[in-house]
């Protein structure tokens, strides 16, 4: 059932807030360079699953592999090194930093990993390019347009070159122009430096960028395009 | 859109006669288009020929003679793959993938999987269009923008109507 | 809508916003509680203080203060001061020359002879087991108390007793006896002044906890200010106006002041309550004496409200509040330094001509005073908005924890540095006080010069025959916890029988007696020696000269009998004896005055303790009182004067911790506020894989190095302040760095506390909780 290959693997994951299950047997696989969008309507736990698979939350049972390690079983210093280190994140809004400049965001992860500051922000600047807002290095959050917060948000998510990146609801915030342009940015970013993207998404065309969706409803995740090719 | 599909989905929560079968179809799906009384008998003649229905049974009553209708295992099938069937992604599918949404609520499928199928189908040409306008120039990027548009909006509103009806259904058993 | 029903809006709000402003409204009151509680007892202190005096001066019964109503009956008194365990004790013996003879304050009738009336605090003291001793020295019969009009204060140990001693006493030995004659107690009117430096210190005691109250009830009325701001703003969206809601802000800030009366109220009589047990150098009052001037309580009552109104329009004078959202105006305003260090120039200005008028140069202008700390103190508050914003725009490099903290503390320096002026002004008042107790302190220890190695204590014993004197100091000797004892006589001497013109001391003693006031090269019983060099330059006296011993003057007869000092008498250098004393004149041994024995001479015997016996001092006198009780032994031991402030210092100490625990309420208000607003943020921080630690050490960061900013301009301003005030009482400049260090402490402690307050918030937010919207 999951294909050979995959860098990240999720098996019957079980997860609920109080008595709502959020998470009822949910299944997910992902290749190295691969983007794939989860779709589904609003708490049917697309995002929890999001989480589960980026061990910021541990499901009730089910096991997370990534890259041949198990994640559920992790501990906490142990899963939040692997985030600092392989995985990148975006979010919809509210996660920059509103006190460091944009150019300090973006080195922030580097930062964690204890990378000297010069060094960090060299590496931020680059990525702030490849993300065209390398001109805002030195403004505030609170200083720029909400499209270019997010690219900042996306060069950050990539400063560490990480092998996963998670992005929800990356352009829920965003017209569409600039929802497209993080978009574009965000896969041709991904996808040559063969990183995997997890995209939780409730937008088509946003979902269009992907190489595949999974469909989570009612806890339960179907991966239409292996339907298909079955 | 298939109007043969569509009755046979109606017949499959039971028995009627064609006259009530007109009525059904009017109401839930041709609003602004009823059904011609002879497009009805010809259809479930065709229907019956391809023994995808047969004559429950026939009632002399006051003016001329009604039959009656049922589906049989052939048509049961027929519907289910129907349903099941992504339409090609194009614009203004709308009445199809109602009368679909609706006749799998009426006949206890899960109305929910002829929306995820559609969207693969959808996404699987916006993909493509996706493709085509990262690669395009600009008149390619609008066309393909006005068809992802398009395309997505009718997914969403197939997703609206499936959680809708859904909701209504729900109302309706409990 | 009117003005008033904006007010009243607002007061609503205060009093029905749910538990968010609850808690803020009670922050309000507390702080402007505290605040003004004080400044009633601001007010109530110049009232308390007179009625002190005023008893004071009723009961006075010295010399030329004592007046003659002639109708009445003479009654005699013996001044029997003595001190038990360190403590004074305010004794007087009685006795009435007649049935209409005036009674002392407090008391319902004299005394009969060995019964005695005590004070409350003293009664109790010869009750306990502790005051066997005492009870030894005063073996009178407790008949009574004396009541709170005979009293200065509710913890003073006085007491009267009746005695039959006195007349007789009078008659043989005159003015020397020491028995006083007065017929009445009445209102002299002749006041003691306060020591100009304890008054100094009162009212520096007062500003300095007055003015971080002052900031305290500022940064109080604007707790929560940000909400509020945003709550404003939904009211800007269904259609107030920018002034309505101006006033709905003062309307709750109004609401939370008139509860901070309240409370204040209630503070105040409940400190009222404990200030009997409240000692400041030994003053001490009744509560019933702490009455604030209905005049002044009522000026607070309305000041401080008002205030807080005009606080809350003057705050939100930089905000502006719009329908969609908060907007602060002077944010990217610089600040400039120019005009903040106008304020502390001018308080220096101010304090600085006063320096050198001390005790002994008269009173300080008290408006000067308090307008030049005051103006100093401002200083703090004005410097360090701008102290914090310069040092934090420089700060750099270090880890990720202390960026985000330094990133904050940029965009809101001025946020910080509100709330830790309070703490700023405190410490540096602090600072300023407590150096002022230590200088004071080892003012009073040097200045005694006692060889507390030498002799522990003094018992002078007046003129006496040579055989009681001898009875006497074998008594002495005698007592348990005595070592030893040293004992010289002193005659006076003139050039004529009668009114001599020059008149010089002989010191009588045998040789080891003499060593201890002069350098003797040899000595020999007969010998006799010319001290020079003591404190006194009295007449140099030639060897050879013929002198009267105890000559008469016009209203005292002496024997005068005749002497010369003989030729072969040795100039010799004074030493200061155990006393500290230094004396010219006449060093005599026993054998060069037996011509002139039956001449009347005073004794005192030095005596030695045993160090480890704690009860000796006091054993000694219980001697001496049994031999006479008017004649008062006294301890050598400088030392008990440098305990006088200790109440005070710990007063101070609690006080500024107070204030600054105070001030940490606040800061953790605003950390916790700060905290919530950035749920999203601290989830997207957590996933991305940021450790707790690391935004642990951004909150502690945060408070600490504002905070650190603050103790440094404290301690700089305080020190400075603590000088000039030294300069002002004429005292040596000395850094006591205890208290400095302490401060530190303390405020260390507080940023610690704050710190760990908001860390179970902060990692209660950490949970990735906060990412889930759906």
């Amino acid at each position: 059932m999951i294909p050979e290959g995959s860098l990240l693997v999720a098996r019957d994951l079980h997860k609920a807030y109080g008595p709502t299950p959020a998470l009822d047997g949910a299944e997910f696989s992902v290749h190295p360079g691969e983007v794939v969008a989860v779709m589904g309507p609003s708490g049917s736990g697309k995002s929890t699953l999001l989480h589960c698979l980026a061990g910021i939350v541990t499901p009730d049972s089910g096991t997370i592999t990534y890259d041949g390690r198990e994640l559920s079983s992790m501990p906490d210093a142990e899963r939040s090194a692997l985030r600092r280190t392989e995985f990148g994140f975006v979010f919809q809004f509210g996660q920059l930093v509103p006190e460091l400049t944009c150019v300090e965001n973006v080195a922030l992860p580097l930062r964690l990993t204890g990378v000297k500051r010069k060094e960090a922000e060299r590496t931020a600047l680059h990525w702030m390019e490849r993300l065209e807002v390398a001109d805002l290095g030195h403004k505030r959050p609170g200083e720029v347009s909400g499209g270019q917060g997010q690219r900042v948000a996306v060069a950050r998510s990539l400063v560490t070159s990480p092998r996963v990146v998670f992005a929800d609801e990356p352009t829920g915030a965003l017209d569409s122009l600039n929802g497209e342009r993080v978009m574009q940015l965000l896969t041709e970013a991904a996808r040559s430096t063969n990183a995997a993207v997890v995209l939780v998404t409730h937008e088509a065309r946003v979902a269009a960028y992907s190489d595949r969706e999974v469909v989570v409803r009612d806890g339960k995740s179907r991966d239409m395009m292996m339907e298909h090719t079955v | 859109m298939s109007i043969g599909h569509t009755l046979l989905g109606l017949l499959e929560s039971g028995p009627c006669h064609g006259y009530d079968l007109k009525r059904a179809f009017d109401e839930k799906f041709g609003h602004d288009r009823p059904l011609h009384y002879g497009q009805v008998y010809s259809t479930m003649s065709r229907l019956l020929k391809n023994g995808l229905v047969e004559v429950d049974g026939v009632e002399a009553g006051g003016g001329p003679e009604r039959k009656r209708y049922a589906i049989t295992a052939a048509g049961v099938t027929d519907v289910e793959t129907w349903i099941k069937q992504p339409e090609k992604p194009e614009p203004y599918l709308q009445s199809t993938l109602y009368t679909k949404v609706v006749l799998a609520l009426l006949t206890g499928r899960d109305a929910g999987d002829v929306v995820d199928t559609q969207r693969a189908e959808h996404l699987r040409l916006m993909r493509a269009l996706t493709e085509r306008k990262r690669h395009g120039d600009l008149s390619d990027q609008l066309i393909c923008d006005h068809a992802l548009f398009h395309l997505e909006a009718d997914l969403r509103w197939l997703e609206l109507t499936a959680a809708r009806l859904d909701q209504l259904a729900t109302e309706v058993r409990s | 809508m009117s003005r008033l029903s904006d007010l009243a809006l607002g007061t609503k709000f205060a009093l029905s916003g749910g538990r968010e402003g609850w808690t803020r409204t009670l922050l309000t009151a507390v702080g402007v509680g505290l605040g003004v509680a004080l400044l009633l007892a601001t007010t109530a202190i110049p009232g308390a203080l007179s009625k002190r005096d005023a008893r004071d001066n009723a009961r006075n019964d010295f010399g030329a203060g004592a007046v003659s109503v002639s109708s009445a009956d003479p009654l005699l008194i013996g001044r029997t001061d003595t001190k038990f365990q360190g403590k004074d004790i305010r004794g007087r013996l009685l006795q009435p020359e007649g049935p209409k003879a005036p009674v002392p304050p407090g008391l319902s009738g004299i005394p009969g002879d060995r019964e005695m009336v005590v004070s409350p605090e003293l009664k109790s003291l010869l009750d306990s087991p502790g005051g066997a001793l005492l009870r030894e020295r005063l073996p009178y019969k407790v008949i009574g108390t004396i009541k709170d009009t005979g009293l200065l204060g509710p913890h003073e140990m006085a007491y009267y007793a009746g005695s039959d001693a006195l007349a007789p006493r009078l008659t043989t030995e005159g003015d020397g006896s020491g028995v006083t004659q007065v017929t009445g107690f009445v209102d002299k009117g002749a006041q003691e002044k306060i020591d100009p430096v304890l008054a100094l210190l009162i009212v520096i005691i007062f500003v300095v906890l007055l003015m971080p109250v002052a900031v305290f009830i500022a940064a109080a009325v604007r707790f929560g200010g940000d909400r509020r701001d945003r709550r404003l703003a939904a009211l800007r969206l269904v259609g107030a106006d920018r002034r309505t809601t101006r006033w709905i802000a003062a309307g709750e800030a109004l609401a939370g002041s008139a509860l901070g009366l309240v409370l204040g109220a209630v503070f105040f009589m409940i400190a009222r309550q404990f200030v009997g047990d409240i000692s400041v150098n030994g003053l001490n009052v009744f509560p019933a004496d702490i009455d604030p001037d209905p005049l002044l309580a009522l000026a607070v009552a309305v000041v401080v409200p008002t205030a807080a109104v005009g606080v809350t329009l003057l705050a939100l004078r930089g905000v502006t509040i719009e329908p969609l959202g908060v907007v602060r105006n002077s944010v990217s305003r610089k600040r400039r330094v120019w005009w903040r260090v106008l304020p502390p120039l001018a308080g220096l200005a101010l304090l600085v001509p006063m320096a050198g008028r001390g005790r002994d140069n008269g009173t300080f202008n008290q408006v000067q005073v308090v307008s030049g700390t005051v103006l100093l103190l401002i200083g703090v508050t004005a410097l360090l908005p701008w102290l914090v914003e310069a040092v934090v725009r420089r700060l750099g490099g270090g880890g990720v924890g202390w960026q985000l903290a330094v990133r904050r503390l940029q965009l809101t320096s001025g946020t910080a540095a509100r709330l830790v002026n309070g703490i700023a002004v405190a410490v540096a008042g602090a600072i300023a006080l407590q150096m002022m107790f230590s200088a004071i302190e080892g003012d009073y220890v040097k200045r005694s010069g006692a060889d507390t190695d030498r002799a522990q204590m003094s018992v002078p014993m007046g003129e006496i025959a040579p055989e009681r004197a001898a009875r006497q100091i074998r008594a002495l000797k005698d007592t348990k916890g005595v070592t030893g004892t040293t004992t010289l006589g002193y005659a006076n001497l003139g050039e004529k029988p009668k009114d001599p013109d020059h008149s010089t001391d002989m010191t009588v003693g045998g040789c080891a007696e003499l060593r201890e006031v002069a350098e003797l090269p040899s000595c020999k019983d007969g010998d006799v020696f010319l001290a020079r060099g003591g404190e006194y330059s009295g007449n140099p006296i030639p060897a050879g000269a013929r002198l009267y011993v105890d000559p008469s003057y016009s209203d005292r007869r002496g024997v005068a009998l005749p002497w010369t000092v003989p030729a072969n008498a040795q100039e010799v250098q004074a030493r200061p004896d155990p006393s500290g004393y230094r004396r010219n004149g006449l060093l005599v041994t026993p054998g060069a005055v037996r011509s002139v024995a039956k001449a009347p001479m005073r004794y005192t015997t030095y005596v030695r303790l045993d160090p480890r016996d704690r009860q000796a001092a006091d054993r000694v006198l219980n001697t001496a009182t049994a031999s006479d009780p008017l004649t008062a032994a006294y301890s050598l031991n400088a030392y008990e004067t440098s305990n006088r402030f200790a109440g005070v210092r710990k007063g101070l100490y609690i006080g500024a911790t107070a204030v600054l625990l105070l001030i940490g309420a606040s800061l953790l208000v605003s950390t916790l506020e700060q905290l919530r607003d950035r749920k999203k943020l601290l989830s997207a921080l957590v996933a991305f894989g940021t450790r707790r630690t690391t935004l642990s050490w951004s909150v502690l960061w945060q408070t600490a190095v504002p905070v650190a900013l603050g103790l440094a301009l404290a301690t700089g301003v305080g020190l400075a302040l603590g000088a000039v005030l030294l300069r002002m009482v004429g005292r040596q400049i000395v850094v006591d760095w205890l208290p400095v260090g302490a401060m530190v402490g303390i405020g260390a402690g507080v940023v610690l506390l704050v710190t760990a307050l908001s860390l179970p918030s902060l990692w209660k937010l950490m949970r990735p909780d906060g990412l889930r919207t759906e």
